[in-house]
């Protein structure tokens, strides 16, 4: 954490969150025409998300006659505290002065806010589709995030340390070890991002049917620049969630130093993992069916299992006392 | 010593040793019959591929012969006629509801833990690096009775007995390098055979209950009317 006060640390998380949340629905569009191609369909341009994001911008907002504040401040809160949680993630390099202010707790605390304030915003009209939709989001985010938690105590273990650039820093210079303890956080934070990203087999971003949808029921009031941050917050959850799997468990490729030759290379590592990622997500997604919505605790609890095999194995196999 | 020292044949080990720790807890929540004979297999498979690996990492060629041994008895023979006798009872796509299916699973967090403690001593006797996983082998047999007390159905709790006794196979196989070929082998068919009676057992279980759960055996006395008229 040397470079904390230096005015090139600042710009380099400046510009690394920018970076973060330009690329999100890049990542989204990926998997989408992965997912595409996969299924013998047309695939839409890579640029499709940004049309979609600055039609809705530029469109006129709609508001429900009983709107209150609080459904116009929630896009703008959801999608800060989002961008809030972004920031914190070594996207390209490890030495980042956010880092050093919060830890991977603020992390989930980032996504906790905004999570809350969506499913009040759901609940806010008083339509039946979103108060089920943010029941369901908070029922099952409150399984997901003690697995969550869990996975992060199991990486703090090993790396003594909740700092995640730390983390990845302690993971980047052990080199190749093979881990059980991170073998089972890995598959528990695989299921977590799942779930929390809302994607097959959890809940399907594509599609507004009543019986299954769990964050689309939510935002269905929304119109204009509200559900384009709405929209947006949701792509930006899945890069987080994409950028935390392939920058903790492989590290390699990411910048240690501050140096031009370096931020590129990390840049380009980054951008390899998450594309190859996003190809294993399409896999997923077109081989997997949805699962009812009472399943989806059995899914959670097998998480949070891994991540607690996770932890015990770490103090069984990998420490000497 | 931590596992970073370790070569990375011997982590390999340890992630074995953690993945056949992941299969028993596979077993104790797997709820249908014919997908838990199936992890049951692959628990064999792993147990097996361990021993292989330790064969390979310690030079010890006797357990070469021990894991070919595991890997046609234990992750084939075993699961195939299991399965054949789960598809003659016409159980095979049965669902067995499990009570508390989370509790259970906690509990045997919990044995884990438990293992973990009674092991330690031991393993300060020991300085070989597969010493850890003296705590999973037990943890291993542990979480087999566990299966054993918490399902009703004969065919699951003979898949717990069987997932012991490959725990039992593997703490030999960690802690001493393997046991004696003779013992080795005396184990292999007691268990072939156990799993052989087991099949007529249920057969004879299914005949006089007309059912597979064990909790019915306790209403014997009641029913003895009923199989007095039935004759």
């Amino acid at each position: 954490m040397a470079d904390l006060l230096t005015l090139n640390g600042w710009l380099l998380a400046l510009l690394q969150a920018a970076l973060f949340v330009a690329g999100a629905p890049l990542l989204t569009i990926w998997v989408k025409r992965n997912k595409c191609r996969l299924q013998n369909r047309r695939a839409p341009s890579l640029l499709q998300p940004y049309r979609d994001l600055a039609k809705l911008f530029r469109k006129q907002v709609v508001l429900a006659e009983n709107a209150s504040p609080l459904f116009r401040c929630a896009p703008y809160i959801v999608f800060a505290a989002t961008v809030l949680a972004a920031a914190t993630i070594p996207l390209l390099s490890t030495n980042l002065p956010t880092a050093a202010i919060a830890d991977m707790i603020v992390l989930v605390g980032f996504l906790a806010v905004g999570r809350f304030f969506l499913a009040l915003a759901g609940m806010d009209i008083g339509t039946a589709f979103g108060g089920m939709g943010a029941s369901r989001e908070v029922s099952l985010s409150s399984l997901a995030e003690p697995a969550m938690l869990m996975v992060i105590f199991t990486l703090a273990m090993s790396a003594q340390s909740t700092n995640l650039s730390s983390v990845v820093q302690y993971l980047y210079d052990a080199g190749l070890v093979l881990r059980p303890s991170l073998l089972f956080a890995l598959l528990g934070l695989l299921l977590v991002a799942v779930a929390e990203s809302g994607r097959i087999p959890v809940d399907n971003p594509a599609t507004h049917l009543e019986l299954t949808m769990v964050h689309e029921a939510m935002i269905l009031e929304y119109s204009g620049r509200h559900l384009a941050l709405m929209e947006w917050a949701a792509q930006l959850k899945l890069m987080i969630f994409g950028v935390l799997i392939v920058n903790i468990f492989f590290p390699w490729g990411i910048a240690t130093e501050l140096s031009a030759s370096a931020l590129f290379i990390g840049l380009l590592a980054v951008t390899v993992k998450l594309s190859l990622i996003g190809v294993v997500l399409a896999f997923a997604e077109t081989s997997l069916a949805k699962m009812r919505v009472f399943l989806v605790p059995q899914f959670l609890n097998l998480a949070f299992l891994l991540a607690l095999l996770g932890a015990l194995s770490h103090i069984i196999l990998e420490v000497d006392i | 010593m931590t596992i970073a020292q370790y070569s990375l044949s011997e982590q390999a080990v340890l992630i074995l040793a953690a993945l056949v720790l992941f299969t028993s807890f596979a077993l104790l929540a797997q709820q249908r019959m014919l997908a838990s004979i199936h992890v049951f297999a692959w628990q064999g498979v792993l147990v097996a591929a361990s021993t292989a690996m330790i064969a390979g990492v310690y030079d010890k060629h006797h357990l070469y012969f021990s894991a070919l041994l595991t890997m046609g008895l234990k992750a084939m023979l075993m699961p195939w006629m299991l399965r054949r006798l789960v598809e003659r009872l016409g159980i095979a796509h049965q669902v067995e509801t499990v009570v508390r299916p989370a509790l259970v699973l906690l509990g045997a967090a919990a044995l884990v833990v438990f293992s973990y403690y009674v092991a330690l001593p031991i393993e300060k006797l020991s300085s070989l690096s597969t010493r850890n996983t003296i705590a999973i082998s037990m943890a291993v047999v542990l979480i087999g009775m566990l299966m054993m007390v918490a399902r009703r159905q004969a065919v699951s709790q003979v898949v717990g007995f069987m997932s012991m006794e490959n725990g039992l196979f593997f703490a030999a196989v960690v802690s001493t390098h393997g046991m004696p070929m003779v013992v080795e082998l005396g184990i292999a068919f007691d268990v072939l055979v156990a799993a052989v009676l087991f099949g007529v057992f249920f057969f004879q279980i299914r005949d006089s209950i007309e059912s597979l759960d064990v909790d019915r055996l306790n209403r014997l006395s009641e029913n003895s009317e009923i199989t007095g008229v039935r004759e």
